[in-house]
């Protein structure tokens, strides 16, 4: 199974979300409270930017030692009980997921959120092998309803109002009733989710760091969702992106006290596990059998490649939180399973330049991402080297390519320059018409559309200048 | 750049914003400059810095630029722009352009420790707490947009703050989100214009719920950007640069014709 990446339509994409209300709604509800909370949580947490430091320096480490943990991991895994699986691709991961579930003869597959499992196809997979795939994530359930995509990696059904929610678990929840309360309306989706818990053959989780000392799978929610998904069924799957790897517990540590509040403003999630292998005689509960699927997809070539720093990314999405262009759009318009800063560096990376060119451009490159990501990957300055290969590689339109090229080649010889921007300045004044700003200009549309071009003053300064005015 | 003297010479980059569309912010750098006690020039071979080429991709474009800006500004010692977003480019993003070139690499590295946006030149090198124009005033409510480059890339947060509420009338009063962009982002506005219109449209709001009858910024991207919307929306907020309002130079604002 392959995800289908629609990032080719963001254009189109962007400009319909901006004038969907419901969307609109939920972002401004949503973003700007993530951003105080985030603000609280750095404010009250005076470790904060050495712990930042710490947490660079760990994933540095790790990536530049990855064979040596992933080996570590695996030795260490499969001594604690764990069935260890290799997956070079998405494809690959999934039919040993699949095969594991049918050797298990599953009927009921329970799910909790990963974005690995998102990004490998996974659900797709499991539906397609027939397979009754369950989520359990309160968000990933109102998505399965809904049969939407995540529109962000921590809160999947950003993208939905409460009443939107409200009107879906009507139609789908066994009993029918309209709620308005959002308690309720947990309660609703606990009580129809707590059944599959137990009819659940296999339970399926991704892993939000990998010990490879001890080989235990750390697991971070707020739902204790990813609790009844592990434990109850006798067959659990781990899928895990080979970037997962920690040294130890302690290196966990460091990460785990900046990914609550770097998300959502938390010291902790709810819930953090630490799963080590499947269940040992004289252990009262536990699977049978605990397989881990570690994945590359596409990352061992990004270890080699300038893009590497993405590889950090502990999936906080506080870049997405504070990027001014998401909390305008929403995650969706990004075409993939990763939104935002982060989504713009990666989904080029897992589709295609090609197919996603238009993301790394769709930023201003304010550089608040960059400030709070908590283990300071260069966000911009990853997507500026993206935005240099679709120059290279001829995906920048003929028409801005060649306006560039002449403005270039213009900016370089003085006396040319001078010329072209006095004229620029005469035709932009005759087009003010005595009134200092333009309202509508040829070739300035995507300007004057949603603002007004202030007039030029008159005269350019070195012209002014070299005359004698000071 | 040599060691630093009593009365140093500063390069004076224009920026080729304020070169086109606002002499006046020129102009009032060199009076403020002068004023802290440089001996200021105007390199005439200057043009533009090569942002717009560096962030659409082009490297070949912007690395030319860039050589040019380094041949012509290293002898003073300092160069300063009233700019947050020209000078990071010319400080820090050289860098990336020279990575592969030790040469230009090391002559980068001589000059960009010279290299200053105006505000915090004059607040952090200069050491001036009040705006060195002793006549300069201003009669209005007045609020400060910081431009994400100048915050982030140059580090500029109270100095503008602390020069401005020094000016004798300023009536200052912050944002709700200082730090927001503002949805300029270069030459992300018009290739997105709905998505950049979106977000300026916020700064507004955030600008009109302030009270201010004047908004005072340290970047003209930023500012023609705001002032353009600011106008649509027909608020009458009145627009400058912090240079034109230290400088006692604030007469025209923004979308005005003299």
């Amino acid at each position: 199974m392959t995800v289908t990446y629609t990032s080719q339509h963001f254009k189109r994409e962007a400009k319909a979300a901006l004038v969907q209300p419901n969307l609109q709604r939920a972002l401004d509800r949503t973003t700007t409270l993530l951003q105080a909370r985030r603000a609280d949580a750095y404010r009250t947490y005076p470790a904060f930017e050495t712990n930042r430091d710490a947490a660079s320096a760990i994933k540095d480490h790790v990536l530049r030692h990855l064979d040596h943990y992933l080996e570590t991991f695996e030795r260490n895994a499969t001594d604690a009980g764990c069935v260890v699986h290799w997956a070079r691709d998405a494809q690959e991961a999934c039919r040993i997921v699949v095969d594991l579930c049918r050797g298990a003869d599953a009927k009921t597959v329970t799910r909790v959120k990963s974005m690995l499992g998102e990004e490998i196809g996974l659900p797709e997979a499991l539906d397609g092998a027939g397979f009754d795939r369950v989520e359990t994530d309160l968000a990933e359930h109102i998505n399965q309803l809904a049969g939407d995509r995540p529109s962000h990696i921590v809160i999947p059904a950003l993208h939905k109002t409460r009443e939107e929610v409200s009107d879906l678990f009507e139609r789908h929840h066994p009993q029918h009733r309209h709620i308005d309360d959002i308690g309720e309306l947990v309660e609703s989706a606990r009580l129809t989710l707590r059944e599959k818990y137990f009819a659940a053959d296999v339970g399926i989780s991704g892993a939000n760091f990998l010990l490879a000392d001890s080989g235990a799978v750390c697991t971070v929610t707020n739902e204790g969702n990813a609790e009844l998904t592990m434990q109850l069924p006798k067959v659990q799957i781990v899928t895990a992106g080979i970037e997962k790897l920690v040294p130890s517990l302690d290196h966990a540590g460091v990460l785990l006290r900046l990914l609550a509040r770097s998300a959502l403003g938390m010291e902790l999630t709810q819930y953090t596990t630490f799963l080590t292998g499947a269940r040992r005689p004289g252990d009262r509960d536990g699977p049978e059998e605990m397989h881990i699927v570690l994945v590359d997809a596409g990352r061992t070539e990004l270890l080699a490649d300038e893009l590497r720093p993405i590889l950090k990314c502990i999936r906080c999405a506080a870049c997405i939180n504070h990027c001014p262009v998401y909390g305008q759009i929403g995650g969706h318009a990004y075409g993939g399973i990763y939104q935002g800063p982060m989504g713009s560096v990666l989904t080029p990376a897992m589709a295609s330049l090609a197919q996603a060119k238009d993301l790394p451009h769709a930023c201003t490159l304010n550089g608040r991402c960059d400030e709070v990501c908590p283990v300071k990957i260069p966000l911009t300055d990853l997507m500026r080297t993206l935005r240099e290969r679709t120059w290279r590689e001829g995906l920048v339109d003929s028409q801005s390519r060649l306006a560039m090229r002449l403005w270039g080649r213009v900016a370089a010889a003085p006396a040319l320059y001078r010329m072209a921007t006095r004229w620029a300045v005469r035709t932009l004044r005759t087009a003010a018409r005595g009134r200092g700003r333009i309202g509508n200009m040829p070739l300035a549309g995507a300007w004057t559309k949603g603002r007004d071009l202030p007039a030029p003053e008159g005269g350019t300064f070195m012209d002014r200048y070299r005359r004698g005015e000071r | 750049m040599g060691a630093k003297r009593d009365e140093p010479t500063v390069g004076l980059l224009v920026t080729c914003i304020a070169d086109a569309m606002r002499p006046t912010v020129g102009f009032a750098t060199l009076r403020l400059l002068e004023a802290a006690g440089c001996r200021v020039e105007v390199p005439t071979v200057q043009t533009c810095c090569g942002q717009p080429a560096y962030n659409s991709g082009d490297a070949e474009s912007a690395r030319t630029l860039a050589k040019r800006v380094v041949a012509a500004f290293e002898r003073f010692d300092y160069c300063v722009a009233p700019s947050g977003s020209c000078m990071g480019m010319v400080k820090h993003h050289y860098a990336h352009l020279f990575r592969d070139d030790p040469d230009w690499a090391a002559r980068h590295r001589a000059f960009a420790e010279g290299c200053h946006e105006l505000l915090s030149f004059l607040h952090d090198v200069r050491g001036l707490r009040r705006s060195s124009i002793e006549d300069a005033r201003y009669a209005g409510r007045v609020t400060y947009h910081h431009s994400c480059s100048g915050l982030r890339e140059i580090g500029v947060r109270e100095q503008a703050e602390t020069l401005l509420r020094a000016v004798p009338g300023v009536d200052f009063v912050g944002l709700a989100d200082p730090e927001a962009c503002c949805g300029f982002g270069g030459t992300f506005c018009v290739k997105y214009p709905e998505i950049s219109t979106s977000i300026v449209a916020d700064k507004v709001a955030d600008i009109e719920a302030t009270g201010a009858d004047t908004l005072v910024g340290g970047d003209l991207g930023c500012l023609m950007n705001i002032a353009g919307r600011l106008s649509r929306q027909g608020t009458g907020v009145r627009v400058y640069h912090t240079a034109e309002v230290l400088a006692g130079m604030a007469d025209v604002p923004f979308g005005s014709q003299r």
